[in-house]
Parts: C-alpha cells; structure tokens; sequence
C-alpha cells in the first residue's frame, strides 16, 4: 500500500519564526514555472492529512510547543524538511537570546534544504530526496511499510547535534544534504 | 431467476466500475486543471496513488461515530449506484443521495473542531441549494416520459436535453457543488484552501480519509451517469456531453473564486429555481 507513498507526498507548511522569505520561495514552487504538483505534491493546510512537514524558520521557546504539536498531529509515516538556513541552525537569527536554534533541538529531521532562501530547484531536489528516503530506509521497508513506525531516529536527551547519530542499520542520510554545494543544490 | 442473477451481476460490475470511472474523471480533471494554468500537471492515476497511499497511514481519528458516517456515507452512494445503473425510481435515488450526504455532515458535526462544524454547516447549506433543482430535475422526467424510473430515461424517443434545456442549465450548477467546485467549493474542496483548511474532511486522516476519497469517486461517477442521460438516446453523445460538462466545470473553477454560502443560496433558489421552474410550466402547458 504504502509504495504509492513516493507517488503523492502531500506536504504541510509551518512557518515557525521566518522572515518570509523561505515561505515565498516554497509557494513559489507550486506555480505553473516550477509546478510540484506533477510529482503529486498537494500543499494542504491541515497537518492530520500531510506526510511531509516542511518548517521555515528558527524555534524559539515560544514556538517550540506549537511545532511539537504539529508534527504530533501528523500520522505516520511522515518526514521533515527543514528549510533553509534558519531551521537548521537558527540563521542570523541564532544569537537571538530567546531562539533556541534550528528545529532539530524540537523534532527530528531528515532532510536539511540550505540556503537563505533556498533555491526553487533545491527546494523541489530536498522533498524529492525526502520522498525517495521512504523507499530506501530499511527500517521502514523490514516493517514492511508498517504505519506506526516513525521513520525518524531522535537522538537521545541531551544530543543536540544536527548531524544525529544514525541508528543500527539506518544510513546517515540526513548528513548528506547538509553538504550539498554552497547554493544548496544537491548533484543528484 | 435468471433476471435476478443478471441484475445482481450489473451491481456487482457497477459497484467495481463506478469508482474506477470515477477515480479517471477526477485524474483527468487534476490533468486538464493543470494545462488551464499552463503546468504539467499530475499523472492520471494520481487519485489512485493518493488513496494507496492514505489506505497504508496510520489512522486517526476522534471517535469512533466519526468512521461510521464514513462508512455510511461510502455505502448510500454506492446503493445510488448500483439503483442507478439498474433504472431504479429516481425520486428514490435521490432519498439515498440526500442520506449519504447527510451521513457526510453527521461525521463532520460529531467532532469538537471549529473548522469541520463550519464545513458541515456549509455542506448543509449546499444541500439546501441543490435539492429543490433535483426534485425539479425528476419532475421534470415525470412530465416528459410519465414516468419516475431512471430506465425509462433510455427508452423514451427523445433525448431529454431537448425538454429539459434549462433545467440541463440549472443542473449545471447542481454538478458545481457536487464536484467541489469553485464558486461553490464551500465546505471542502480539492485544494488546500486556508480559510477552511479542508472543511468537512478536516479531521479524517489515514485510511478513513480514504473512504471519503473513494465515495467522491461514486458521486463523481454518479453525477457523471445522469449528465450523459440528459441524451441517454445515443450513450455515445451522452458521455460526450458529459465530458464537456466536466471540462465546463473545471474552466468556472479556475475562473472563479470561492464566494459565501448566502450568496450560493439566494442564486440558486432564484437562478437555479427559475430555470427549472420555468421549464416545467413550459413542458406542463406545451
């Protein structure tokens, strides 16, 4: 059942603290120019019905509540992306005392798109390659596609790295996006 | 005997085929929305795709009422299928019709969120809209073959297109609504529209959103079979008008926007009710 999952990601939007500019980069995917829709991608506004989450912005103590819970009301499977440079490490905004940095310190991540903002084609290459994580993580395909499997592996307490140690028999994935060229363009 | 083996057959080959038609229109209808905006757009199975894809998610849900209504409404419109393709009594179908929709809206009130109430107060609203066209629609047939079953439509000599122009007309709008179309996409509706999110659906995910998904595609395939009966005389004009219909509908749906419920009702009850109303004192003094 679950093969048709790389077939119709449906992606869900959080802006958790952004400047807008992520934001306006991701819609403008879904215009006639860059059109993610042909590889089924729906931009629905409700998280019960999504499979991606896609969060722009840093998380700061005020939103962090707000993010978890998104990403709580997801069903599994689900992936996130975090977009741009803000999620991932909190940007410029970083030294911000109340930004606690990028969104990893709130919930796991499996794809990193860089850039400030990201270019369209990166941003496409970044859900693309989350979509194509579903097919080629072992632990989601030993289960068998089961549904209540978080495909993500959350570091212990304490371990704030990005880059999060992968568990037993899962490849590092998510590091790889973190080295993509300076323009976020991955060579795919 | 044999009569019945054969009506059940017909069933049975319609309860596997309407979905099917029904989840084509809806691809091809995703495809040419996308050629109107100049995209390439999804390929045609993408409705497929979709409901594999929520039938392996995870399910959840608020309570358990909320997956009968579900089932409920899934079960109506398959009936109404299945009544319609043997040329069943349409007022009867039309009964069925209004039940499943009102499972439909039971499902979105029996959940505390503010969004699917509203979605659900709209779906009602949209019945309110549409009903009185198609219980002019059968009347309508009444008058024209003397008679109410859906099979008599066929063996009449005249197409009914032709007695019922502007009832045809008043239909148009009633397949507006029933698609989920723009300017009358109130409750729900294919795109992911912030205001309402996803209205009436909002709190169905995984496997039981499915179910929705795949009862749209009865009902797209329903409203399909009665706009090519508007010239059931020749199934071939039939499906052609039918098509044309659609791709009709998904030009006003990229044309227009989503407008409030008051206004889809007083248009309807004085547009949509005075085409149809005018055609049956036509047809009644001819």
């Amino acid at each position: 059942m679950l093969g048709c999952i790389d077939r119709s990601p449906w992606v869900v939007h959080y802006n958790c603290n952004s400047c807008n500019g992520c934001d306006i980069e991701f819609l403008a995917c879904l215009t006639p120019l860059y059109d993610l829709e042909r590889f089924g991608v729906v931009h629905v506004g409700n998280p019960k019905h999504a499979d991606i989450l896609v969060v722009t912005g840093s998380v700061n103590h005020r939103n962090a509540r707000v993010l978890k819970n998104v990403y709580d009301q997801m069903p599994g499977p689900k992936m996130v992306v975090a977009m741009g440079a803000c999620s991932a490490t909190g940007g410029i905004f970083a030294d911000c005392y109340n930004v606690l940095g990028g969104i990893e310190k709130v919930i796991p991540v499996d794809v990193w798109i860089p850039g400030c903002p990201p270019k369209p084609e990166a941003i496409i290459d970044g859900l693309v390659k989350a979509v194509q994580m579903w097919n080629a993580n072992p632990a989601f395909q030993s289960q068998g596609g089961a549904a209540r499997v978080s495909l993500t592996y959350r570091p212990p307490a304490g371990a704030s790295q990005p880059a999060a140690p992968a568990a037993p028999g899962i490849p590092a994935q998510p590091q790889q996006n973190k080295e993509g060229g300076p323009d976020g363009r991955q060579s795919s | 005997m044999m009569a019945t083996l054969t009506q059940l057959l017909i069933a049975l080959v319609a309860v596997i085929v309407a979905p099917v038609v029904g989840a084509l229109l809806q691809g091809f209808d995703r495809k040419v929305n996308a050629r109107m905006q100049s995209r390439i757009g999804p390929p045609l199975l993408q409705p497929v795709y979709d409901v594999l894809k929520l039938l392996g998610k995870e399910g959840v849900i608020l309570n358990r009422t909320q997956v009968l209504y579900a089932w409920l409404h899934l079960s109506f419109l398959m009936l109404a299928t299945i009544l319609m393709v043997l040329g069943q009594d349409m007022v009867m179908i039309i009964l069925v019709v209004a039940v499943s929709t009102i499972a439909l809206i039971l499902g979105g009130m029996c959940v505390r969120s503010p969004y699917s109430r509203i979605g659900s107060h709209r779906e009602i609203m949209q019945m309110l809209s549409y009903e009185p066209i198609l219980v002019l629609l059968v009347i309508g047939i009444f008058l024209t073959n003397g008679s109410f079953m859906a099979r008599d439509i066929a063996l009449a000599g005249k197409p009914l297109l032709l007695t019922l122009p502007l009832v045809f007309i008043a239909f148009l709008f009633v397949t507006a609504i029933k698609l989920k179309k723009s300017p009358f996409d109130l409750a729900t509706s294919h795109h992911g529209h912030q205001e309402l999110i996803k209205g009436i659906t909002i709190e169905y995910a995984g496997p039981y959103l499915a179910i929705l998904e795949v009862a749209h595609w009865y009902e797209t395939a329903l409203v399909f079979i009665v706009l090519a009966a508007f010239w059931a005389t020749n199934w071939f004009i039939g499906i052609l008008l039918a098509i044309i219909v659609f791709v009709i509908e998904i030009l006003f749906d990229n044309l227009s926007a989503r407008l409030t419920y008051q206004w889809m009702l007083s248009s309807m009850w004085s547009v949509g009710l005075g085409l149809a109303v005018t055609n049956l004192i036509w047809l009644y003094w001819k």
